[in-house]
């Protein structure tokens, strides 16, 4: 029994302790992303990683999503003769919902694994310490640009991804279930407000920041070895990928009405 | 006084002093009050069995870790408790290698290099090239490496690389941990040698880890044995053979019966 309760303690101590971590961490990451001195380099070269790279998975996912989307709506709707919002329906939900969320999901996969495994890395190798005996802060050096990229560049992936997902749906629409290619082009604008491109790509922002900030913490306290680094990747993905699901609702209840 | 007397006197004062120096991981009672002092310009070798606590006594020298009590001076101030401004201050007086060279994979050699001059210094890149080349050359490097990187070198080479990378911006305190590790005799003899030059000819004051006994007596002027936490001999490294502690004399020696047995070490270990 008192093996039990210990159990039980020491995983709430556990759960606390990483919390606190964590919090902590990432208090530290963003004041050393606001506060001088910047790696321009190192933010270019996160830019590439995390932005351009990462383009042409984000735009074969959310292609197929709008393309799927156009066809099993169109199943749906069709039932009571609605098959009209087709085209509102993809663009809705591609720029609100799925653009987001999936290039969230993708770029976790893509660049927070990539994150978590290259710092994780410069762990084991002593890097970090190097870093610190040669006077640089590790934050500013390597956290604070992964971040600040991350930020940045998933609110323009998102933006490329809706308008080639909406292009996927397009293109179904047009060539397979023949609707008229203006009328389609009309009513994909026609009830499509500022907001809910913004709503997505403040989204994006906030997925960018988990996604860099999962990647560099797990990295950073990554264990020892080859297993250690492994871990790290793993939970690196997991966790972020959790985040943005959680973070989506989130938002949308604060963008909600 | 004269000149030369003041100077010899100034030769000799502290420049790293340990006192009790405590740390703990979890349980595991690592340091269990580190006493050390090493003189400037002098060269000192830690030795001792792995996991005994060496790498984290330097870690804590450069508050990479806290100590958890007692205290480290450098230059007569106190580094624990140090805040963290005070601690990057001091550390540009320090220059260190590690143990698998800790050379960043991402920069070619002559950014790592001359990473901390065009970091903190500003230096131009054309300045930082010349540098770069003027170090390598020093250490025995080919010009042509510099635009290489870390993983195209050889063990050998990455290890000059590092000491390239300490020695660069002309540090007083040099650090080295396992510099011979991995390496064959050869190249081990010729790591010691430049190490020895580099030092001599910064006139820096010197802390190297290593379990290679050749090697700590071809570098070190004194040798200090960590063994349980504590510091068990230190002396002069002629001394080392003739210590009377059977833990010195068999880690010296490199014998395989005496009191420091693996079960022994796993203990310690465990803590």
């Amino acid at each position: 029994m008192i093996s039990f309760l210990q159990n039980i303690g020491q995983a709430a101590l556990g759960f606390f302790a990483s919390f606190g971590r964590i919090a902590l961490f990432t208090t530290n990451a963003v004041r050393w992303t606001l506060l001088p001195p910047y790696y321009l380099r190192q933010f270019l070269r996160q830019l590439l990683d995390i932005g351009f790279f990462s383009l042409p998975v984000v735009g074969l996912t959310t292609l197929f999503s709008g393309m799927v989307l156009a066809l099993q709506s169109y199943t749906g709707f069709a039932r009571f003769s609605a098959e009209d919002t087709v085209a509102t329906v993809v663009v809705l939900s591609v720029t609100r919902e799925l653009g987001p969320v999936l290039a969230g999901l993708m770029v976790a996969g893509r660049v927070g694994a990539s994150i978590a495994a290259e710092i994780g890395t410069m762990r084991v190798t002593d890097q970090i310490d190097a870093l610190d005996t040669l006077s640089t802060r590790p934050m500013q050096y390597l956290v604070a640009p992964r971040i600040l990229a991350g930020m940045i560049c998933l609110p323009f992936l998102v933006l490329v991804g809706d308008l080639i997902g909406v292009f996927g749906g397009y293109i179904v629409g047009v060539y397979r279930l023949d609707f008229n290619p203006s009328i389609y082009l009309s009513r994909t604008l026609e009830y499509l407000e500022f907001a809910d491109v913004a709503m997505g790509l403040i989204k994006a922002a906030v997925f960018g920041f988990l996604i860099a900030l999962m990647g560099c913490y797990h990295g950073y306290y990554s264990g020892r070895g080859a297993e250690g680094v492994g871990r790290a990747t793993t939970n690196a993905v997991v966790s972020s990928s959790i985040l943005i699901l959680i973070s989506n609702y989130l938002v949308t209840v604060l963008f909600f009405g | 006084m004269t000149k030369k007397a003041y100077a010899e006197i100034n030769e000799m004062q502290t420049k790293i002093e340990m006192q009790n120096v405590v740390k703990t991981f979890g349980r595991k009672n690592v340091l269990k009050g580190i006493n050390l002092s090493v003189n400037a310009k002098e060269s000192l070798a830690l030795i001792g069995t792995s996991g005994c606590g060496k790498s984290i006594t330097l870690k804590c020298l450069l508050g990479l870790i806290t100590a958890d009590d007692g205290s480290i001076k450098v230059d007569g101030k106190e580094i624990c408790g140090a805040d963290r401004k005070t601690m990057e201050g001091l550390r540009r007086s320090f220059g260190m290698t590690f143990q698998f060279g800790a050379l960043f994979d991402s920069l070619p050699i002559w950014e790592n290099v001359t990473f901390r001059l065009r970091k903190q210094q500003k230096m131009s890149r054309n300045d930082a090239r010349d540098l770069a080349v003027e170090t390598i050359t020093q250490l025995g490097l080919s010009p042509q490496v510099i635009d290489q990187y870390p993983a195209e070198l050889s063990g050998g080479m990455q290890k000059r690389v590092a000491l390239a990378r300490a020695i660069a911006d002309k540090p007083e305190i040099l650090l080295f941990d396992e510099p011979t590790s991995g390496l064959d005799p050869i190249t081990g003899g010729v790591i010691d040698r430049l190490i020895i030059d580099a030092v001599k000819r910064l006139g820096a004051t010197a802390m190297t880890i290593s379990h290679d006994m050749a090697s700590v007596r071809r570098i070190a002027d004194k040798v200090a044995m960590i063994h349980n936490g504590v510091i068990i001999w230190s002396g002069k490294v002629t001394e080392m053979d003739d210590t009377g502690i059977p833990e010195v004399n068999q880690f010296v020696h490199g014998l395989s019966e005496g009191p420091l047995t693996l079960a022994a070490k796993e203990e310690a270990w465990r803590g």
